[in-house]
């Protein structure tokens, strides 16, 4: 199963979805899901919605499995002399971006590359400082009179790095965030198939995580799940992230939590980790996740929540890296976290603390 | 320990010794948002034999019904946060030396210098800072940045506190003259004002009281229990600031006081979460009136109470805040009157008593 | 239609003080719709069709309320402090006149103008002509709106509350003109989208549209020195809304609008708004989610006292609203 696994995540690194624009990476996950899933379906905003029905007897309680699937990236605001004038979609470190590949999707896809002009066609403030993303621009290559056919305000520029894998089971790529936990989902549904689960197992892989959290603040509530797992990348310890919001890179599961994460569901998931001797670490949220949990937690009367991380190195840019040994461990810890729980296990999560 | 208080005539519920000694439970005792576990079980504790339904939702939000008699009960939800700000602890250093973050909005000035009370168990802890004698004149002009203040429980501190463990300001509740000076009065005189208005709840509405959970991080447990109550209409009932206080300038106006204390409770027509509905401001302005109890209308501005989340629930709930003043929210030690609550509880009481189902059956309008 | 337009700007709305908007509105529409109510946060409802075969419950929303001041302290004087309701910039204020709900005038003033500092509305009043407390005529609370007359410039128009009382004039005229639809069509005029689209998010959840457009005004990137470029320019056409800040149009509908517009000869323009928000996010969040789009309406000098927009771009955006509402919607 893991040959098949890590071309599966390769596709997924390649293929476009920026935040409100989900429809390439849907449909490489609609067909990973389909046979894994009883029924598949697409909320009114374009969430997959997969659901693996449970074999209790009566009623079956819902387990949710939310995994976002849109990626960070630029939208074409203006066109000038046939270079692009961009802006970001999701949080972009404007100082990332001079000299990175990127492909603009056009009437066609088209490669291309951020410029950063030089500073004397800048206003003088800028000096040697870093270029703001609205004095960046794309150059395809192409003639102006061939953007004006090719490309219009308002399309799509996805980061172009290719996925690379490094040494010890890590990958390195862009959109890991949340790929990655779209396929430790998926590695969930596949254990799934040899085990009895006696509830009713809703993967969704949502939208616009990073740009509205609208996705998870819409699926739950056609749903109604009785808990929530959000699994999303954390911070891993690395260059320049040393703190306590990092976890060891390679080193186990994030185990949320704070505000956003129902503390029974915590302590299960803490013990479920220890009787599988899977490493893991609490990942401290404070105040907010920043996850899909901080939507799904309030929908509708309430949703108890936990969130699972991925610890990743270099968030948001285009050279993302994971071991998969934590995407791994995440997959199967749900997995058996879901094989356990019974028709009455909702009794335990509760308020008595 | 508890003031007498002069004994007012009428049905209206009063603050008396009992209510005192609940407030000063409901203060000390820590109700970090997320973390609202003491709090909850006072207030189970309290109501459990008074209303009708008692639920804990799935954010932990305490959902309780009092049901009135007769017909055409209007369905009232009351709100009041049972959370606090404070402090959690994110890593362990050598010495029993704790890093920690801020939970909620605190103003890390507040912080050096202070006692806290760390977890489950109220372990004993400081915030310590640098000696002065080793500070140069450069470094006073900074403000002790947070991840440089430390939470010190002692050498021989164990595995008692972990990373994750939730810490308050150690202040205890104590009675100052006509005043209450304790932590959390933000807004554990809105919780203990919503279990007097349970245990005198009047009989012409239904009665649905949240005690919520998450309100210092979003407003976010008032917006599923206005979703799981579905109510016409909701008062949430805060502690809003008294900036009451004397401008820098000899000569200059205080303009900008928010509320004042000993003017009664204070009524929201705006704040940056939500427009009061014009027909329960209303409502709340002549009920003062009529009665005599003293109100005013809090400067309208900006910051939020649970209104903010409720209003806009389903197909929207008409909404109000009002609040009982106090001074220094958010810091170690708040400040309120007595008098400011008792009126608080006397004019939602009165108020409450007047809500028939012409009140909300025009058009939203003045 | 200017005559529309000119008895919607004047009349008074701050947001959460939209009734006389409302009645001048319900007015308006009179006869055109089939129903017409006002749900518990004030927004106006009309609505019109029926769905058939292929129809959906659209949802259009026009905000009604606009920007304006909510009085918070009267000093010995009898000058009045203020704070805003929603977006206003202390510079469009200096020498405004407002005009509160009770019909009390007054002028904004402002003591020791300095050149060099940006100025706070906490440091400016309004002085209704009172000369104490007691004879001041407003309490603390009260709320204005800013007075100025509609300015006819033949192909362009300016007045204040074209954000986003525009976008009123077009959904009433689209009303009226719409002869067939399809759709069961929801035509909302919303309150308090200044304040965070809250009237929006409630009409949604009740109506609980299958698709649902806002329509609002956008910025031009056609003035001297604009902040950022943006593509948008007065007479290119009605624009049709990408992204802004607030929420990522359904590109099904977007292509669907574009080609809508294509085939009804209608010129029209790209949006992609970089600050700014609409009720489109609170129509696309609602419930289970909404697919969401925004016609929007270039103008200038948003949230001045002078806003500015093309009188082409207003017809044709009601020719893009009607062609919009009386054909099939398909999303693929």
């Amino acid at each position: 199963m893991n040959d098949e696994f890590l071309p599966f995540l390769k596709k997924m690194l390649t293929a476009p979805g920026l935040s409100g624009f989900e429809g390439p990476i849907r449909a490489i996950i609609q067909e990973a899901w389909e046979p894994l899933t009883d029924e598949l379906s697409v909320s009114k905003i374009g969430s997959l919605h997969g659901l693996k029905k449970g074999s209790a007897d009566g009623p079956h309680p819902r387990v949710l499995i939310s995994t976002h699937m849109d990626a960070i990236g630029m939208m074409v605001t203006g066109i000038e002399g046939g270079l692009m004038h961009i802006t970001g979609i999701g949080g972009i470190d404007h100082r990332i971006l001079p000299g990175q590949p990127v492909v603009v999707h056009g009437r066609e896809d088209l490669p291309g590359v951020v410029v950063q002009p030089p500073a004397h066609l800048l206003p003088d403030s800028d000096g040697d400082g870093p270029v703001e993303m609205k004095y960046l621009l794309v150059d395809v290559g192409l003639r102006p009179a061939d953007v004006a056919e090719k490309v219009r305000t308002g399309d799509l520029v996805s980061y172009g790095q290719a996925p690379m894998e490094l040494t010890g089971d890590a990958i390195s790529g862009h959109t890991l965030d949340n790929r990655v936990s779209v396929a430790a989902a998926t590695l969930c549904l596949e254990m799934l198939q040899n085990r009895r689960h006696d509830w009713d197992v809703w993967t969704v892989a949502s939208v616009q995580e990073e740009e509205t959290l609208g996705g998870a603040l819409t699926s739950p509530f056609d749903i109604r799940p009785d808990i929530a797992i959000i699994v999303d990348v954390c911070f891993a310890k690395g260059p320049g992230a040393n703190d306590w919001q990092n976890l060891p890179f390679g080193g186990g599961v994030g185990l949320g939590w704070g505000p956003n994460i129902h503390p029974a569901l915590h302590k299960a998931f803490e013990k479920k980790a220890k009787e599988l001797e899977i490493p893991a670490n609490r990942d401290l949220m404070p105040k907010m996740s920043g996850t899909d949990a901080m939507a799904v937690q309030i929908v509708a009367e309430g949703i108890p929540c936990m969130v699972l991380g991925i610890p990743l190195r270099y968030m948001h840019t285009p050279v993302e890296t994971v071991s998969m040994k934590d995407v791994r461990r995440v997959g199967r810890l749900m997995a058996e976290f879901i094989a356990d729980l019974t028709p009455d296990s909702m009794e335990k999560i509760n308020w008595e603390e | 320990m508890t003031k007498k208080l002069e004994v007012s005539a009428g049905k209206s519920p009063e603050i008396g010794s009992s209510q005192l000694e609940l407030l000063e439970k409901l203060c000390n005792a820590m109700g970090v948002s997320g973390d609202e576990h003491e709090v909850r079980q006072i207030v189970l504790e309290e109501i459990k034999l008074i209303a009708d339904d008692v639920k804990v939702d799935a954010l932990g939000n305490v959902l309780a019904t009092k049901f009135g008699r007769g017909e055409d009960r209007v369905r009232v939800m009351l709100d009041a946060h049972m959370d606090e700000v404070g402090f959690m602890i994110v890593k362990k250093h050598e010495d029993g030396l704790f890093q920690f973050e801020t939970v909620g909005g605190i103003d890390e000035r507040q912080l050096p210098g202070k006692a806290v009370l760390v977890g489950r168990d109220h372990l004993p802890g400081v915030i310590g800072a640098k000696p002065i004698h080793m500070t140069t004149a450069s470094e006073r002009k900074n403000k002790i940045p947070l991840s440089e203040l430390r939470i010190d429980l002692g050498p021989e501190i164990g595995d008692e506190v972990q990373q994750g463990d939730w810490a308050t300001f150690a202040t205890q509740f104590e009675i100052l003259g006509p005043s209450i000076k304790a932590k959390a009065l933000d807004d554990r005189l809105g919780v203990a004002t919503l279990i007097e208005l349970l245990k005198h709840a009047p009989e012409n509405i239904d009665l649905l009281a949240s005690f919520s959970v998450q309100e210092e991080v979003g407003l976010r447990g008032a917006r599923v229990a206005a979703y799981t109550f579905e109510p016409d209409m909701a008062i949430a009932v805060d502690s809003t600031p008294a900036y009451d206080l004397p401008t820098w300038d000899v000569d200059g106006e205080n303009t900008l006081y928010n509320t004042l204390l000993d003017a009664g409770p204070a009524i929201y027509a705006m704040d940056g979460a939500t427009i009061g509905d014009p027909r329960l401001v209303n409502l709340l302005v002549d009920t003062s009136e009529e009665e005599g109890i003293p109100c005013q209308i809090r400067q309208p501005g900006g910051g939020g109470t649970d209104a903010g989340a409720i209003h806009k629930v389903r197909t929207g709930i008409p909404s109000v805040s009002v609040s009982i003043p106090g001074r220094y929210a958010h810091t170690a030690a708040g400040l309120a009157r007595i008098s400011d609550w008792e009126n608080t509880l006397r004019l939602l009481h009165a108020a409450l008593c007047r809500v028939a189902p012409d009140l909300l059956a025009g058009e939203r309008r003045d | 239609m200017k005559s529309l337009i000119q008895k919607l700007v004047e009349t008074p709305g701050p947001s959460g003080f939209e009734y006389k908007i409302r009645d001048a509105i319900r007015e308006e529409i009179g006869n055109a719709a089939d129903s017409i109510r006002v749900d518990a946060l004030g927004n106006l409802i009309a609505t019109k069709g029926t769905k058939t075969g292929v129809g959906m419950r659209v949802m259009v929303s026009a905000h009604m309320d606009e920007i304006g001041l909510m009085a918070t302290h009267i000093d010995d004087n009898g000058f009045i402090r203020f704070t805003s309701i929603g977006g206003v910039s202390p510079l469009t204020c200096i020498g405004g006149r407002v005009l509160f709900m009770d019909g009390t005038r007054g002028v904004i003033g402002m003591d020791g103008l300095d050149a060099g500092k940006m100025p706070k509305l906490s440091n400016l009043f309004i002085d209704v002509g009172a000369t104490t407390k007691e004879d001041c005529p407003v309490k603390v609370g009260d709320v204005c709106g800013f007075e100025r007359p509609f300015m006819d410039l033949g192909k362009r128009m300016v007045a204040k509350s074209l954000d986003d009382r525009i976008a009123a004039a077009i959904a009433i005229e689209a009303l009226r003109q719409l002869k067939s639809t399809p759709h069961e069509v929801h035509f909302v005029f919303s309150t308090q989208e200044e304040v965070g689209l809250r009237g929006a998010s409630t009409a949604a959840y009740g109506i609980d549209p299958d698709v649902g457009f806002a329509v609002d005004v956008t910025r031009s990137g056609d003035t001297p020195h604009p902040s950022a470029k943006m593509a948008t320019a007065l007479g290119d056409g009605p624009a049709i809304k990408v992204r802004d800040s607030s929420f990522i149009a359904d590109p099904r509908l977007v292509d669907w609008m574009v080609k809508q517009a294509e085939a009804a000869g209608i010129p029209y323009q790209m949006e992609v708004l970089e600050a700014g928000g609409t009720d489109g996010r609170a129509i696309q969040m609602a419930r289970g989610g909404v697919p969401a789009g925004c016609v929007s309406i270039v103008c200038r000098y948003i949230h001045s006292p002078s806003e500015m927009v093309d009188s082409d771009d207003v017809e044709n955006a009601v020719k893009l609203l009607v062609k919009l509402l009386g054909e099939p919607i398909i999303l693929d």
